[in-house]
């Protein structure tokens, strides 16, 4: 279990805009969001000297990252080869890696062309080899349609219902229409969510999220550090990452997961309230990974924010609304604001406890969760300010 | 369906067996010759035992939906837009593994959780053959 709490913190973040068609490579945006980051918190380049990113093969290794930011010495730079699961694994990676001696500022990024290049949903190469040979050849192929067949399982065993899904695309949207960085900012109502064209059952177009080009960034520092920054710094409190058995081949792969009516949530959730000493009631707001709405729901239930089989419920009557019990997505998630693989979580996070997130600003937001992952396996942080 | 153009299983050493009995129109499951546990997808190893001696059992085709979903927008479009809207399906077996299929021979909206099935061999292409799944009468139990 993390035992680092409050020792490390976030001191910069960086962002490029988020388009659906970047005009620049992904490198250049990696590099852009990074040397944002590092300026944001205000310490020299030169004394970054680890890079940790994960990637789907669509993206640009760590070391090509401190090559392009012309870091004297990378003495920490490595990559995941992993989906948006890996989100907050990152931050928790650059900290332990911190704590062992291995770097002291640590760069954090995900970058990607995923609407003009690389299109992960768009299906994923048609070779089935390994596990792929017992999946695609029967017409199962994209992310939608592995991760419908988790909502499915949700609404057989609770009765989960499209229009409490679409309850957290238009909430989504309603606060992208506050942010201006979010891509999509035009209002949409629950009855535009059920009249969206049906993608995969039980999935509409309105439960899928975007696909975007873009990049985001974190500079990973010791709290003694961050405190003489020039922002308030943001503390790592709890981390956790991980799954339950049967975490499968690939991150496609769940045939032997014990059940798709919940995902990896549930066997993380003691290890992260444990580390942050905190539970869901502290909560201020959460950045939910919101690839498809429905892992929100399997999010909520499986931390505990209620109970399995009462996340459809949870979601309605204005509770996650900006002003609610639990303001969600803030900044309009991966659904309104941008793909940007559960990285631009973390920003908006950043952004509501330091107080800066203008329109959309929780007030007094003081602790934060974001979470990474949909499926068998995922990651989350507990930040505060 | 047609074949042409869709995704083509390449077996290896551990799955071969499972591909020819497909072809022969025998559904097998690997299972662990030490501990007997049935396994899907077959893996050369026993995740209980972690034997690697390996036996194969022919199922009995029969077994029911764990969940499904219908593809109602074709990826690639141009290779399975004749085929909208087809089923894809988790089917739990009665040796106790689940299966990723096609439910076929059915309205997909009469599809049900625990409906059950039985395997159907469909012989796509000349050296291929895919284990798909359709409705089972109760009568015929």
């Amino acid at each position: 279990m993390w035992n680092l709490r409050d020792k490390y913190a976030i001191a910069g973040i960086g962002h490029t805009d988020f388009t659906a068609n970047s005009g620049a490579t992904v490198l250049n945006l990696a590099l852009q969001a990074c040397r944002d980051a590092v300026l944001d918190a205000g310490i020299d380049m030169s004394e970054v000297d680890g890079v940790v990113s994960f990637n789907f093969g669509d993206s640009v290794p760590s070391i090509a990252v401190a090559t392009g930011l012309g870091l004297p010495a990378a003495r920490y730079a490595v990559e995941f080869s992993s989906g948006g699961n890996a989100a907050n694994l990152i931050v928790q990676t650059a900290a332990a890696a911190i704590e062992a001696g291995l770097a002291t500022n640590v760069l954090c990024f995900r970058a990607m062309n995923g609407r003009s290049g690389f299109r992960l949903g768009g299906g994923r190469d048609l070779n089935s080899r390994g596990i792929t040979q017992y999946t695609a050849p029967f017409g199962w192929i994209t992310y939608p349609q592995a991760m419908a067949m988790w909502c499915r399982r949700h609404m057989i065993k609770y009765g989960t219902t499209s229009e409490q899904l679409g309850t957290i695309a238009v909430t989504c949207r309603r606060n992208a229409v506050l942010n201006e960085r979010a891509m999509m900012r035009a209002p949409i109502t629950l009855a535009d969510h059920q009249a969206s064209r049906m993608i995969v059952e039980p999935f509409h177009l309105l439960d899928i999220c975007l696909e975007s080009d873009g990049a985001c960034a974190a500079l990973v520092t010791s709290a003694g550090r961050a405190k003489d920054l020039r922002h308030k710094p943001v503390y790592v409190m709890g981390a956790a990452y991980g799954g339950g058995p049967n975490q499968g081949d690939d991150l496609f792969d769940a045939i032997r997961w014990p059940d798709h009516a919940h995902n990896y949530a549930k066997y993380i959730a003691d290890d992260l309230w444990r580390s942050a000493g905190v539970g869901p009631e502290d909560i201020d707001v959460a950045e939910i990974y919101d690839c498809f709405t429905y892992s929100v729901i399997m999010q909520l239930e499986g931390l505990g924010f209620c109970r399995e089989g009462e996340g459809g419920a949870f979601v309605q009557n204005g509770r996650i609304d900006r002003d609610g019990e639990l303001p969600l997505n803030t900044h309009g998630g991966l659904l309104s604001e941008a793909y940007i693989h559960g990285f631009n979580h973390v920003i908006e996070a950043v952004e509501q406890l330091r107080g800066t997130a203008g329109s959309r600003q929780v007030p007094d937001a003081q602790i934060a969760l974001t979470t990474a992952g949909a499926m068998t396996c995922g990651s989350a942080l507990v930040l505060r300010n | 369906m047609s074949h042409t153009g869709k995704p083509v299983p390449v077996p290896d050493v551990d799955s071969a067996p499972f591909w020819q009995g497909c072809r022969e129109h025998r559904l097998l499951i690997e299972r662990c010759a030490e501990c007997g546990v049935p396994r899907f997808p077959p893996s050369g190893m026993c995740p209980h035992c972690r034997s690697n001696r390996v036996e194969w059992l022919k199922a009995s085709g029969r077994g029911k939906v764990f969940s499904w979903i219908v593809v109602n927008h074709p990826v690639p479009k141009d290779i399975y837009r004749l085929d909208v809207p087809y089923v894809v399906a988790l089917v739990e077996l009665e040796e106790g593994v689940r299966m990723p299929t096609n439910i076929v021979g059915c309205d997909p909206n009469a599809i049900r959780a625990d409906m059950p099935v039985e395997v159907t061999f469909d012989d796509v292409a000349a050296d291929l053959t895919l284990p798909r799944f359709k409705p089972r009468s109760q009568s015929e139990e």
